[in-house]
């Protein structure tokens, strides 16, 4: 009991010193507008919010996909040799630095092209999603009883459609929360970014070019010696956090329903 | 289809009966585990045939071989030959998906897909292989449910999820799972080992129902269950298959030392 509350306290702690300090920001052109100079009244993080969703936006296209496919594949061929060392490896870039997948994509494409870029940026958050959401999606696709398997297999139903329609199922629940965790994990993600998309002031006008986000915006106007700017920071943390309880409220909702709801054929 | 008269295994008893489906020297492994020491027998045509026997005899794995489902657990492996219709469904020309939908399987606990309503998983062994007519699709899943016993109770309900329903429904819900994709051979794993014996009774009406279409190969370690619903009875041990005949025959004058001791209850 006395663990929980110890547990609870900096959450708490933590969350009401950032509404306090950051309410006072926020307003609706502080969602809206450009990013201002230092000391001049008004200006907005509109173009850090736009790019922190393309990036995500960017990494969930690379990542999703991918990590789905890697994650049945180590549920569904578990026994495999391949599939055992993969699955470990998976592990281990789970536990990678993430600064050094920003390194690693600031050498592999930023250096070749000479351009940060919120492309880069989300080939870099790929790297933070795609270990994630391959391991949640296989851990939770062998809770799929095999007796399920056996079943669809039983009915002359093949093995790909088993796995995709009655596997797959059965476990999207703990797919799509694989899935959520992975996008809120990159959404708060800053090292990565730094080096690989770099920032900017305006909205990019592609994804190949330097564009900004809110966790490089909340480092750089915290850092800096304005107190403005540091108040905005404050603001652009708030509604970080308030988009990632957000995004865990849609998905507790949404995995509600489908539990009691069916499975489309 | 009807299957045709062929050369008759030496276990056959049998004679006015056509064989739907036969093994040959069947042995199956779980790794170094050897669970079917060569099993030869023949199995007739629209007729119940009980295979029983202590546990671990082997007869689970044998059935699953019948329908290649076997050989989806890791290391395990068959050999010998399994001939539906004349053709040795081992073969590598054989596609075992294509076998799955001519031999149907129920398992010993029932499994109802849970995400799915009773409707949809009447039908989902034909909507997952592509069968889109509404028409056709509530036809079977009518006369599916009807064949199981099971439609009287659920008509009103169809939409409701499979996983509401009690443990006997459920496993004459998958009965009528299996039946949908019309197979002709219906392998059933002890149907009837988690159920109690009101539900155990409904399943066994069924049973005897089916047998005017299919050919039903029921495992069963309950004695009675075997001599009430079944036409010929195999009784295996150790992986050996022991004695086979009528099931009166193999009741009232076993020939086999160990089927009778087995029979009159003094091992098992």
């Amino acid at each position: 009991m006395i663990a929980v509350i110890l547990a609870v306290i900096p959450l708490l702690l933590i969350l009401g010193d950032v509404f306090l300090r950051g309410a006072p920001a926020i307003s609706v052109g502080f969602l809206t507008h450009l990013q201002k100079p230092p000391n001049v009244s008004g200006g907005g993080i509109a173009n850090a919010i736009v790019g922190t969703f393309t990036m995500v936006g960017i990494a969930s296209l690379i990542s999703v996909p991918i990590g789905v496919l890697a994650g049945i594949f180590f549920s569904e061929w578990s026994t495999t040799k391949v599939s055992t060392i993969s699955s470990f490896m998976n592990d281990v870039l789970t536990g990678f630095p993430s600064i050094v997948l920003g390194l690693f994509v600031f050498v592999i494409i930023v250096l070749p092209t000479r351009q940060f870029s919120a492309f880069a940026g989300g080939v870099a958050l790929s790297f933070v999603m795609l270990p994630i959401i391959a391991r949640t999606t296989g851990e939770s696709l062998k809770l799929v009883p095999n007796t399920l398997r056996e079943a669809s297999m039983a009915l002359g139903i093949p093995r790909w459609k088993t796995i995709f329609r009655i596997v797959i199922g059965t476990g999207k629940n703990g797919l799509l929360t694989g899935i959520l965790l992975a996008v809120a994990r990159a959404t708060g993600e800053t090292a990565p970014i730094l080096l690989t998309a770099s920032t900017s002031i305006y909205f990019a006008k592609s994804i190949f070019q330097p564009t900004a986000s809110m966790t490089v915006l909340i480092y750089n106007y915290a850092t800096s010696p304005y107190s403005s700017w540091q108040t905005q920071a404050w603001g652009a943390a708030l509604v970080l956090i308030l988009i990632m309880l957000g995004l865990n409220l849609v998905v507790k909702l949404t995995v509600g329903r489908n539990l009691s709801g069916k499975l489309e054929l | 289809m009807s299957g045709m008269q062929l050369e008759k295994n030496k276990n056959t008893n049998f004679d006015s009966t056509a064989v739907k489906l036969s093994t040959k020297d069947l042995k199956a492994t779980y790794g170094k585990v050897q669970a079917l020491k060569g099993i030869t027998m023949d199995f007739p045509e629209k007729r119940v045939t009980a295979i029983m026997g202590p546990s671990g005899c082997g007869k689970s794995t044998l059935i699953r071989c019948l329908n290649r489902i076997h050989e989806l657990t890791p290391k395990a492996k068959v050999e010998g030959e399994v001939i539906l219709d004349g053709v040795n469904i081992y073969s590598p020309k054989v596609d075992p998906v294509a076998i799955r939908r001519r031999i149907g399987m129920v398992f010993q606990k029932a499994n109802p897909f849970p995400t799915m309503s009773i409707y949809d998983n009447v039908v989902a062994g034909l909507k997952l292989n592509g069968v889109r007519d509404k028409k056709k699709l509530d036809e079977l899943a009518e006369k599916s449910l009807r064949m199981s016993f099971l439609w009287e109770e659920v008509k009103g309900d169809l939409k409701k999820p499979g996983t509401a329903l009690s443990g006997g429904q459920q496993q004459r819900l998958c009965i009528a799972r299996a039946l949908a994709v019309e197979p002709e051979v219906i392998l059933m794993d002890e149907p009837c080992s988690a159920l109690d014996p009101l539900a155990t009774a409904k399943v066994e009406e069924s049973i005897v129902q089916l047998k005017k279409e299919f050919t039903v190969i029921i495992v069963t370690h309950n004695l009675q269950q075997a001599a009430r619903v079944s036409d010929f009875t195999a009784f295996m041990y150790l992986g050996k298959l022991e004695e086979f005949g009528e099931t009166a025959s193999v009741f009232e004058n076993p020939k086999n030392e160990l089927t009778e001791k087995y029979i009159t209850g003094k091992f098992g």
